[in-house]
């Protein structure tokens, strides 16, 4: 009974959240009023990485801090800003890690070369292959 | 066909579960730092939170003497379990800033009440802005500001009390 009881106590606990209780930012949720800056700022948010729900982009994620990068984007956007200097001043301050469109440097190079070697690598065996058959 | 080929599949897999395991037991690090270590503070002005206690401008530092910026909110737990620690360090005569994130006048009044007070202003950010432009991902985080206004060091979560000896040092080094 008394182990009941305390099962039944867990029902009432209250869930804690680690988020503040503040709204959203002005611009977190909101599309801007220009179709065309809205389609930049949202191309653009789609390619930037969510720094607290690491495999989100800022676009996807329903964290406080996506929504506050959101309105950072936006309101650079309708300032003027163009989407590629909004980019760069986020990897000058959380490095490339931030962006999913990642540039070519020595870490990210296999990235690009894997492929072109694991295709070089499949039409060097397919000839050899292809030799073997012709001889038989 | 050489025979000892028929062994490389094999060796491939091993080699796999080896690189699995290893990353089983030695996980990567997740922790997102800033770029801007080693930078000069990036600009910004905050007004205060609470009344009595001025808000935080870039021009608080860069005037010869190390600080520390604590980044820290009401709503944050590890920010309670930091609080005895950055009262240590004032005790030691750190002087410390802080940002608050995206929190309330009242909550903030209560929280110093409830935690101590170790802070010379309090800036008031709202929207996360000036935790984006420091390149902060979270709460609590510090930066070691030296006397020159550059960014010494990074502290990522909460300050833990074996811990306090080393910013001591960081800061008394950081001229």
């Amino acid at each position: 009974m008394t182990r009941l009881l305390i099962l039944l106590l867990f029902l009432v606990g209250a869930p804690v959240w680690a988020d503040s209780k503040l709204p959203p930012a002005p611009l977190a949720n909101v599309q801007l009023k220009d179709p065309a800056q809205e389609r930049q700022a949202q191309t653009l948010m789609l390619t930037l990485r969510c720094v607290v729900c690491q495999g989100q982009s800022i676009a996807d994620s329903n964290a406080e801090m996506a929504g506050d990068m959101r309105a950072l984007v936006r309101t650079r956007i309708a300032a003027g800003q163009s989407p590629e200097a909004i980019r760069a001043w986020l990897i000058a301050r959380y490095g490339d890690y931030v962006s999913y469109d990642p540039p070519l440097s020595a870490i990210t190079a296999p990235l690009w070369i894997a492929p072109l070697v694991l295709l070089a690598l499949g039409v060097w065996f397919a000839r050899a292959s292809f030799k073997r058959r012709r001889r038989a | 066909m050489k025979r000892w080929l028929i062994w490389v599949p094999f060796a491939v897999a091993l080699g796999l579960l080896a690189l699995v395991g290893w990353g089983l037991y030695k996980p990567a690090d997740r922790t997102v730092r800033s770029a801007l270590v080693g930078q000069p503070l990036p600009k910004f002005a905050l007004p205060p939170i609470v009344p009595g206690k001025p808000g935080l401008a870039t021009a608080a530092f860069a005037k010869g003497k190390p600080r520390l910026l604590n980044v820290f909110a009401s709503w944050c737990i590890p920010c309670i379990a930091e609080a005895p620690q950055l009262l240590a360090l004032k005790q030691a005569g750190v002087e410390i800033d802080a940002v608050a994130i995206r929190d309330t006048p009242a909550a903030i009044a209560d929280f110093l009440a409830r935690n101590g007070d170790p802070y010379a202003s309090i800036g008031d950010d709202k929207t996360s802005s000036v935790q984006l432009a420091l390149g902060s991902s979270g709460v609590p985080e510090t930066f070691v500001i030296g006397g020159d206004g550059r960014i010494v060091l990074q502290h990522v979560g909460d300050i833990r009390a074996d811990e306090v000896p080393g910013l001591i040092a960081t800061v008394r080094n950081a001229r």
